[in-house]
């Protein structure tokens, strides 16, 4: 699904370019749980925007469900964003002027799907982690929780293929985490391909296969024994 | 389209304060410009109405004493022009439009019920009230070809002359009045602004009716014209008196013999004054139209930096480069168009106003009427401003397609 062959980053910062990502080799299968770990600084946010296409790389190769990624253009990442990917952010990055349901129907807006489909969908997404009674609430009425599940069913409504999490617990409480991390992993269990970066070993142990980054590179992946949710 | 709409009627509406600030820059830009169109044009109205029947393009061409020697002939003969030279005019000149003779008697008196006017008595064909199209008549009609025809003894006065003959009120269409003593009735009463108002002190009988009554042996006083559209009057002037003069012999140099006069030349000193005051207006108005425009320039930018992160989110999302540009452009474009629309509406609407009220009231403003505004400028007025609209966001668009989503994400 995903093949990673010695991918470089550099960030300019003043004068001295930054060398963030030093040859990361990775494969990551369809279907499969995968969380990312490292210290801060390690890179290991620089290669998840890399894998959602979000940002841009210096050097290697990137293929993506059997696309080269490096050889697209702007508008066909767009697309190749809104159709394999789903993006859960840790700061939830939800439009405050749209309320939950508008929010969860934006890909679907920008696959041309029409308004009566795209709001069948979102109901039926928001009903999914739980929302079917926040609907109509705009971000600012939910709680920290409640805003990572409309960012999850957003995710989701347009059936991406990898589901990209950027420390998606980051900024809730205990009980919260606990909470998404289950529903992240039943809808793993529906077939997608959840890639989570996360510097919570709780929330990384959960997955099936933990990859350690360190200085820009990887320095372990390690499978996991399966834990019940 | 309408998901297009209603996504830009939410951003709109989530930043209140700036789209109506936008707008109002727009709005005031067409405002300002479409007032200072029509205060124009009603001032160059009133200017015009005030030639009367001196319509733009007629010249009028009249004969005297001769003030050179020519061809064996000493000066101050009198040269007297005829119904031979209208022809030869029609026929050999080109360029001419309308031509008619007339005769004319200053000082005539006229009498009704014991009361006494003077006048300038003109004879004319029916030719002459088409040369002479914009003469208002408030009661009756013009005289006729069946006036003319049949050599009736009928008169319109300038109502000048009527104020001075009859009661106020009174309505003089019908009446009998004496012309130098002979009977004529009324078939219409004109007002008649031109030659500074004096024509409205003249009265106009058929040429035939003149001739009959008066004598003058088929000679005529003046031969007024009007060139074919797009004809140079004063060449055409030239071309008429040259003809003239040569029919006649009198010296090309003889300045008294064929005398001529053209409104081509007032006009030409009105429409100049008016091309100044016109290209103060638009410098004035182009000037409100820039502020507005610089404006919705800056605006455009702010909003684009204010939603960078909001471009990033949809941009991560799935939005495609041209769909960020096209709304982005959308909606400056339709604030732009229905602020302007807005602007031209009220300002068309303040001059209607204006206009209603003069009419209504009888009011009379010196050198100002009909206050209005050249539909198409306007239309092309708002055009300029949305389509700088468009080029004012179309840079921050741009600017916002072109970074990736994660570096707008990552704006605050």
């Amino acid at each position: 699904m995903i093949k990673l062959r010695d991918i470089h980053k550099y960030y300019q910062t003043g004068n001295q370019p930054l060398h963030v990502l030093k040859g990361v080799d990775l494969d990551i299968r369809e279907g499969e749980l995968v969380s990312i770990m490292g210290s801060s600084g390690s890179g290991k946010s620089t290669l998840l925007n890399i894998l959602g296409v979000l940002d841009s790389y210096d050097r290697g190769s990137y293929e993506l469900a059997g696309q080269q990624v490096g050889k697209l253009g702007e508008t066909e990442a767009a697309r190749l964003r809104n159709k394999l990917l789903g993006f859960v952010f840790q700061s939830f990055n939800l439009l405050p002027f749209k309320n939950a349901a508008e929010n969860v129907a934006l890909p679907l807006y920008y696959q041309g799907v029409g308004r009566k489909e795209r709001n069948y969908r979102a109901e039926k997404f928001l009903d999914m982690v739980g929302l079917s009674d926040r609907t109509t609430f705009m971000p600012n009425q939910l709680s920290g929780g409640q805003k990572q599940r409309v960012a999850i069913a957003r995710a989701l409504v347009a059936n991406p293929k990898v589901i990209l999490a950027d420390e998606p617990t980051g900024q809730l409480d205990s009980q919260s985490t606990l909470d998404i991390i289950a529903l992240l992993k039943d809808i793993h269990r529906r077939g997608n391909t959840m890639i989570i970066v996360t510097h919570e070993p709780d929330v990384a142990n959960q997955t099936e296969r933990k990859i350690i980054l360190k200085d820009g590179v990887v320095t372990s992946s390690q499978t996991l024994e399966p834990v019940s949710a | 389209m309408l998901d297009g709409l209603q996504e830009i009627w939410f951003t709109l509406r989530q930043n209140k304060l700036r789209t109506l600030l936008t707008a109002f820059g727009v709005f005031w830009g067409i405002f300002m410009l479409i007032l200072l169109l029509g205060f124009g044009r009603g001032m160059q109205n009133g200017v015009y109405d005030d030639f009367g029947s001196d319509v733009m393009d007629f010249m009028i061409v009249w004969s005297g004493d001769t003030s050179v020697p020519y061809h064996g002939m000493g000066l101050g003969r009198k040269i007297r022009l005829d119904e031979s030279d209208v022809e030869a005019v029609r026929q050999q000149v080109n360029g001419v439009r309308m031509i008619s003779g007339s005769r004319r008697m200053g000082d005539a008196s006229v009498s009704y019920n014991g009361k006494n006017s003077n006048t300038d008595l003109i004879g004319i064909p029916d030719e002459y009230f088409r040369i002479k199209e914009d003469i208002p008549f408030n009661y009756g009609r013009k005289t006729n070809p069946f006036d003319e025809d049949e050599i009736r003894k009928v008169v319109a006065l300038g109502d000048t002359v009527v104020e001075r003959l009859f009661a106020k009120g009174e309505d003089p269409v019908g009446k009998d009045v004496r012309i130098k003593d002979v009977v004529f009735k009324v078939t219409g009463v004109f007002h008649d602004k031109g030659q500074r108002g004096r024509a409205s002190e003249w009265a106009y009988i058929p040429q035939s009716t003149y001739e009959k009554v008066y004598g003058g042996g088929g000679k005529l006083d003046n031969i007024t014209l009007r060139p074919e559209p797009g004809v140079d009057g004063f060449e055409l002037e030239k071309n008429v008196v040259a003809l003239l003069k040569r029919r006649h012999d009198v010296a090309p140099e003889d300045k008294r013999g064929i005398n001529s006069f053209n409104m081509a030349e007032p006009m030409q000193r009105v429409n100049g004054l008016f091309t100044g005051i016109n290209v103060f207006i638009w410098f004035v108005g182009l000037g409100t139209l820039t502020a507005g425009i610089v404006g919705i320039s800056n605006i455009m930018i702010i909003t684009v930096k204010e939603r960078t992160r909001e471009i990033g989110i949809r941009k991560a999302l799935g939005a495609t480069p041209f769909k960020i540009i096209s709304t982005l452009l959308l909606e400056s474009t339709l604030v732009t168009a229905i602020a302007g629309y807005v602007g031209l509406v009220v300002g068309v609407g303040l001059l209607e106003l204006i206009a209603f009220g003069l009419r209504s009231t009888g009011a009379k403003m010196p050198y100002f009427m009909n206050p209005d505004v050249n539909f198409q400028v306007a239309m092309t007025a708002i055009a300029l401003l949305v389509g700088v609209g468009v080029i004012a966001g179309l840079m921050p668009a741009l600017r916002a397609a072109k970074i990736t989503p994660i570096e707008a994400m990552r704006a605050e």
